[in-house]
């Protein structure tokens, strides 16, 4: 039926699903790929090493809480912290359209630069390329990571079991609105930030802490918490019960998203991750993640049921219950 | 910890929740074997059971039915194909972005715009004054679907493009007033709907009134809520006591925000700019006086008097209308999940209907929150 690519196809949801599958997956298969996790496990002698890439086209490329170059720094970090990876480099991808302002560039760069320092991470290669007027959106940015596996076994999502809790690290949907709501034509104004952050360390404490306890970690990004939640309930195969009301939400994204008719667990988010722990470790996991400024406003927000159909049950915060679905078709304010 | 204002905090309190779920579980005790069947006209209300979860809270005599409050599910065929073919002209489209996705006999907005169209989605009409004063040598043109509550704001934005002489900016009308599709539910032979959760922000600017010929006339109970679970709640209490104790009549639960007259303001902008007119509607066909035209005033704002379109564009009869039960979807004479394609070959992704498009369409709202499996009530 659908000739061309559209935008749907990069919303995270069902369609991207659908082009890798239908489309990509069936020319590179592979066991590495196959597994679609954050990042690629690859052994090299008896090291393990994380390996991922991530392609950076958000508008506007200067929001609240960030911008395009802090996106592309903590975004690769984040998809190797989440197989528990420490970082070691990142390469750097620059695709520049005709036009973009020096002034703005030397911003962004300086704006890397301070992000990957405070990461304790250095860009080691790097390529730059310039397209003409209106062949490009001012900056692309692809950054790749190689990150150390030091854990043992790596978190994954065949490790997901029943009884397991479910933590978020902090308030879901705050990158996502704060992007929508800075787009042109949007005038609200909201007190949202972006929330990019790099999640490594507190990665590296969760392992350090809760070790083989910690069997499964993503982080939120397109799609949200909701797309997140049913892809592993889909792959693990068990059943996820979400409480509704204990999944934070920061009450600036709530209004916003009440006003706009968006749901905030489809809102992506740039420095928070879903923790899947035994149940013994849920407390431990919870304290250490709200004693660090990474997970200040973390909570326990569910548990794997012993039901095996892959489904995510929402209990809402009135009492009812109700199927979580994957993202379909990119997040499209409502019309009346 | 889900931080909420206190305002609607109040609207979602669990334990009011629950008193009001007892309250309509010892209403079906105390009538035992009574089936009631209540539509929920407006899409906004769909979604929100859907997604509170409030059709598991229900008495199993208790039928939800979704009605045709969603607009975008409502435009004709016709209207999505003269849609389609205007963004392959020489012209901006603006629209609100729900219309994207529906898909017309070729393609969607959303295609078109993949493969070079200038389709852009705006979230105000207002929005469209400045594309127009940017593009002063182009023909912009805003695809006016809504309902009452969108058109005081598409007449605002015709009446400063007149103020401004911005003669540039243009109207395709394909708007749909809320009272003749109720009068045309309930006069379907087979209608199986006995009272209305009438849609609370068309009730704002028509004002509670504007029910009462539905009300007397077929006798049934019309009752007025707001979109929070206690609203709503509340709503479905009062609206099944009406219909098991026989009280047709007009019942305003959402006093905060909806009058007995309306808004006078925006209604005065409508007339200013429109004129009622027939309407084709998805699922119900023509109705009369059931949309707008623009008055002579306001003519040249028309898209149709600067471009002359085909003369045909697809009827209802299409290869997709035969397989997809949006029309009866939209009367509450099916649900969904009596529709052969919903779900397999028709997903949100992959849209046969524009039910299946607007996130406040049945079908889609029906998808998106887990569709059969939680609705045991339809």
């Amino acid at each position: 039926m659908q000739q061309h690519i559209t935008l749907d196809h990069g919303s995270g949801g069902l369609a991207s699903q659908e082009l890798l599958f239908k489309y990509l997956l069936p020319f590179l298969n592979n066991s590495v790929l196959n597994e679609l996790e954050d990042s690629a496990v690859i052994s090299i002698g008896e090291t393990k090493l994380a390996f991922t890439t991530d392609s950076y086209v958000v508008d506007p490329i200067f929001f609240p809480g960030g911008d395009i170059a802090r996106l592309a720094v903590n975004g690769t970090l984040n998809d190797l912290a989440m197989k528990g990876a420490s970082p070691v480099c990142l390469s750097l991808g620059l695709i520049l359209e005709e036009g973009l302002r020096l002034e703005e560039f030397e911003r962004l760069s300086r704006s890397l630069s301070e992000a990957a320092e405070a990461a304790g991470i250095q860009v080691v290669t790097g390529d730059t390329k310039v397209v003409p007027h209106g062949k490009g959106d001012k900056i692309f940015i692809n950054t790749s990571g190689i990150g150390v596996i030091h854990c043992e076994p790596v978190p994954s999502y065949h490790r997901i079991q029943p009884g397991d809790c479910i933590l978020v690290s902090g308030t879901v949907g705050d990158h996502g609105i704060t992007i929508l709501t800075s787009r042109s034509g949007l005038k609200l104004e909201t007190s949202t930030t972006s929330d990019t952050m790099p999640l490594h360390r507190l990665v590296a404490a969760l392992l350090e802490e809760v070790k083989s306890g910690l069997h499964c970690m993503r982080d939120p990004t397109r799609g949200g918490l909701a797309t997140t939640l049913t892809e592993l309930a889909g792959r693990s195969g068990w059943d996820f019960e979400i409480d509704e009301e204990a999944i934070p939400i920061h009450s600036s994204v709530a209004s916003a998203c009440e006003i706009l008719g968006f749901d905030p667990l489809y809102l992506a988010n740039e420095g928070k991750c879903v923790v899947f722990v035994a149940p013994e470790h849920a407390e431990k996991t919870l304290q250490l993640m709200r004693s660090r400024h990474e997970g200040v406003s973390a909570a326990i927000i569910g548990r794997v049921m012993p039901e095996k159909n892959g489904r995510v049950i929402l209990k809402t915060a009135i009492g009812g219950k109700r199927l979580l679905r994957p993202l379909t078709g990119e997040p499209l304010p409502r019309i009346c | 910890m889900n931080v909420f204002g206190s305002f609607e905090a109040n609207y979602r309190r669990p334990a009011l929740v629950s008193f009001l779920r007892e309250r309509l579980i010892s209403l079906f005790d105390a009538n035992k074997g009574q089936e009631v069947f209540c539509m929920e006209v407006c899409g906004t209300h769909t979604v929100s059971i859907f997604r509170h979860g409030i059709r598991s809270l229900l008495p199993p005599g208790l039928h939800l039915i979704s009605g045709p409050g969603c607009p975008v599910c409502v435009t004709s065929q016709r209207d999505i194909d003269a849609f389609i073919w205007l963004s392959r002209q020489d012209c901006i489209l603006t629209t609100f972005g729900d219309l994207m996705r529906v898909p017309g006999t070729q393609g969607s907005l959303q295609e078109a715009r993949a493969t070079g169209a200038r389709v852009l989605t705006v979230y105000s009409p207002m929005d469209v004054i400045s594309v127009a004063k940017e593009h002063l040598n182009t023909l912009v043109v805003f695809l006016g679907v809504g309902f009452e509550t969108t058109i005081p704001g598409i007449a605002s934005m015709l009446f400063e493009a007149k103020r401004q002489n911005l003669s540039n900016l243009t109207l395709y009308p394909a708007m749909k007033l809320m009272p003749p599709a109720l009068h045309a539910i309930f006069s379907d032979t087979g209608c199986r709907v006995q009272g209305l959760i009438c849609p609370g922000h068309v009730s704002a600017i028509i004002g509670a009134r504007a029910y009462e010929p539905i009300a007397n006339q077929y006798k049934v109970p019309c009752v007025i809520t707001g979109f929070e679970p206690v609203d709503i709640m509340q709503g479905l209490c009062v609206l099944a006591e009406r219909i098991l104790n026989n009280r047709p009549g007009i019942h305003n639960a959402y006093e905060r925000v909806v009058s007995w007259d309306g808004n006078q303001r925006a209604m005065d902008m409508m007339q200013r700019v429109f004129l009622p007119a027939d309407a084709e509607w998805r699922g119900l066909g023509i109705l009369p006086q059931s949309g707008l035209a623009l008055r002579p005033e306001y003519a040249d704002f028309d898209v149709r008097s600067r471009i002359s379109f085909p003369e045909t564009f697809a009827q209802d009869s299409s290869d997709l209308k035969n397989k997809c039960r949006c029309g009866e979807i939209l009367k509450g004479k099916a649900s969904p999940s009596a529709c052969p394609l919903f779900g397999r070959a028709c997903t949100p992704s992959r849209p046969f209907g524009p039910c299946m498009v607007s996130t406040e369409g049945t079908c889609a709202a029906f998808f998106k929150y887990g569709g059969q499996e939680t609705c045991n009530n339809t």
